[in-house]
């Protein structure tokens, strides 16, 4: 069976969810061979093996952390000459989405950015892909080259796979490129202690109705309530009420939870653009004309200071 | 000292109009207004704040790949204080993908001539943000990209890249190509001399010829990806909507839990 190389996301050693998720996909496609590169990679393979890879190719060279993107390509190039995959699948992050169009055009192949779906096709991997704010679903293939598809998170469920997942080291010479950017200082996210925006089952909004800062207390209690991640919309991120790290939208992350909440945000188009594949959506908000009510499973008319306290109380008290 | 910066920009169909495709399978750009992508603007504001805070003689020229009408792209980028313009039309250009877009717009910077190019995060209706790491590639210069702070002083470029699991400082020598995220301030508004100004600016048009460019390596037919089928997502179905009348809180979470999520 053609192998099917999948570029492993993962912080000192921990893998991120959504790398799991390729692996169920690679799986559909041929035998997954992951590359998990940088500090810990090597600890990367025992979840890597548990969900199906067989092979981790590994290397821990400091260029990773010390120079952006380039060696990363430099290291997924040499990857793919070693193994001559069917396909080359990499989690469609900001980061994962330059790497993977570097790579394409050094292999002479197509680049396919943002799959919420992956098949086996007669012609190779066919990925389905939401566009226009959501608006149209497209299956495209690449038609030059090895594929090299990016996957957003949340498109496969993550499955357990046991394999062999044994570890190799990947042998890579960096290009004369690879040194062009230096990463001179990193300051890592502090984590809330809530789930990854991206990656959550359940995500929970404020917008500009949520009205302060400091009322945002109100949403991220909702949040936890349901074990969620808490979003926002760019207006009360640009109002300075949470971080940009939060935003949800086409310039800030784009998610695809279970369970959508909105609170006090419109639904502007740009807005819908992260989060309409949502599965079930839900929102609340006064105005009983706000264009988010068109997406809705369920909405509710309704000042949000009124109703959202409500709704935590009476999930904390059905949760016992 | 000198220093030629471009900056390029894309004129795309307007978000909130109703974008959909030809029968080609490529993006209808009859029906729908066009103008200069909102996250370009960006680019350009970013430009003209180098300039201003540059000691060197700077010189902008804006680049856009793109159909008769992105003219308009390029007016409104000159109105904002860009110094030239350069249009690379042609008829062969239709359903380029990013891969030949990035070839073309890398031929047509090499010709203008550049020792910075700035590009925004993502195009508002391609949204692949991968062009400016693809022209870096071409170009075989530094690619620092996504940025949220940028600064360039003595043939340096260095900007803050806010990353999903860290903040990075970063710093190449020129020549670079830069890209810069909408938290990177915002842009400003033509005033109405920049608006008179830009009507007498100098915009030349290029096609492939004048780039080297072979037809067979652009458009439709040179696209290394394939659209099998594009369908209207169907509406949602429509959802239950209630008025909160005191318990609609407790209504919310009856239905949360009828879906298993309590
Ligand atoms: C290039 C570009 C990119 C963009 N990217 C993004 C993006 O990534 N993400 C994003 O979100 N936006 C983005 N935007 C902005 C977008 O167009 C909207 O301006 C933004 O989404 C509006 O945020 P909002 O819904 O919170 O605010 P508003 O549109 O002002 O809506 C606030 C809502 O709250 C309701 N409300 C007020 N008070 C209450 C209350 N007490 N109880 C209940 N409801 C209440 C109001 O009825 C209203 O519907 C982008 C715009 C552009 C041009
Ligand atoms: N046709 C084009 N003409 C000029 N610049 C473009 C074009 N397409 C993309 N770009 C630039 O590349 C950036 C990223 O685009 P994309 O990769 O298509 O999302 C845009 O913000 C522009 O700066």
């Amino acid at each position: 069976m053609a192998e099917v190389l999948v570029y492993v996301d993962h912080v000192d050693g921990a893998v991120r969810k959504p790398t799991l998720e390729l692996l169920t996909l690679a799986r559909r496609i041929g035998e997954p061979v992951a590359v998990a590169l940088g500090n810990g990679a090597g600890d990367t393979a025992a979840a890597l093996a548990e969900h199906g890879a067989v092979k981790v190719l590994t290397d821990e060279a400091a260029e990773y952390a010390d120079y952006l993107v380039v060696p990363k390509v430099d290291a997924l190039q040499a990857a793919v000459e070693a193994v001559s995959p069917a396909a080359v699948l990499v989690p469609s992050s900001a980061e994962g989405k330059e790497i993977a169009a570097r790579l394409a055009l050094r292999l002479g192949s197509g680049v396919i950015t943002d799959a919420v779906d992956l098949e086996a096709g007669d012609e190779g991997p066919v990925a389905t892909q939401s566009v226009f704010a959501a608006s149209y679903t497209t299956k495209s293939r690449v038609s030059k080259g090895t594929p090299v598809i990016t996957v957003k998170p949340n498109s496969a469920a993550v499955e357990a796979a046991p394999a062999a997942g044994a570890v190799e080291a990947l042998s890579v010479t960096f290009s004369a490129q690879a040194t062009g950017t230096k990463v001179t200082g990193r300051t890592p996210r502090e984590s809330t202690g809530r789930p990854e925006l991206t990656e959550a089952a359940i995500v929970v909004s404020g917008g500009r109705g949520v009205n302060g800062a400091e009322n945002f207390a109100i949403i991220e209690a909702l949040a936890d309530s349901l074990g969620a991640a808490v979003g926002a919309s760019r207006a009360a991120v640009d109002a300075g009420w949470y971080p940009h790290t939060n935003q949800v939208g086409q310039t800030g992350k784009s998610v695809s939870p279970q369970l959508y909440i909105a609170s006090g945000i419109s639904g502007a188009i740009q807005h819908r653009a992260g989060m309409q594949t949502s599965k079930t959506i839900v929102a609340i908000n006064k105005d009983a004309e706000a264009p988010i009510f068109d997406l809705v499973d369920y909405g509710v008319v309704g000042d949000l200071f009124d109703v959202v306290p409500q709704l935590t109380e009476e999930i904390k008290t059905r949760k016992g | 000292m000198s220093l030629r910066i471009v900056v390029t920009v894309k004129y795309v169909p307007d978000a909130t109009g109703d974008r959909h495709f030809a029968d080609d399978l490529t993006v209808d750009r009859d029906d729908v207004d066009g103008l200069l992508s909102e996250l370009d603007e960006y680019a350009v504001e970013q430009a003209l704040q180098i300039s201003e805070n540059s000691d060197d003689d700077v010189e902008i020229t804006v680049l856009t790949v793109g159909p008769e009408d992105a003219k308009d792209a390029l007016r409104k980028a000159l109105s904002m204080g860009a110094d030239k313009a350069i249009h690379v039309e042609d008829d062969d250009l239709h359903g380029t993908d990013a891969i030949g877009t990035s070839l073309v717009l890398a031929k047509a910077v090499e010709k203008a001539g550049y020792d910075l190019v700035i590009s925004g995060m993502a195009s508002t209706d391609g949204t692949m943000g991968v062009v400016p790491a693809l022209l870096a590639e071409r170009l075989g210069v530094p690619q620092v990209t996504l940025l949220s702070e940028v600064s360039v002083e003595d043939g340096t470029v260095k900007g803050r890249r806010d990353g999903d699991t860290a903040s990075e400082q970063l710093e190449a020598s020129l020549p670079a190509v830069v890209s810069v995220t909408d938290q990177s301030g915002e842009a400003r508004y033509p005033s109405f001399k920049g608006i008179m100004a830009a009507k007498k600016k100098p915009v030349e048009s290029w096609d492939l010829s004048d780039l080297d460019i072979d037809e067979d390596e652009v458009g439709l037919g040179g696209a290394y990806t394939v659209v099998e089928s594009a369908a209207e997502r169907p509406a949602r179905t429509a959802g239950t909507i209630v008025k909160d009348e005191g318990e609609g809180g407790k209504q919310l979470a009856e239905f949360l839990a009828s879906q298993k999520f309590v």
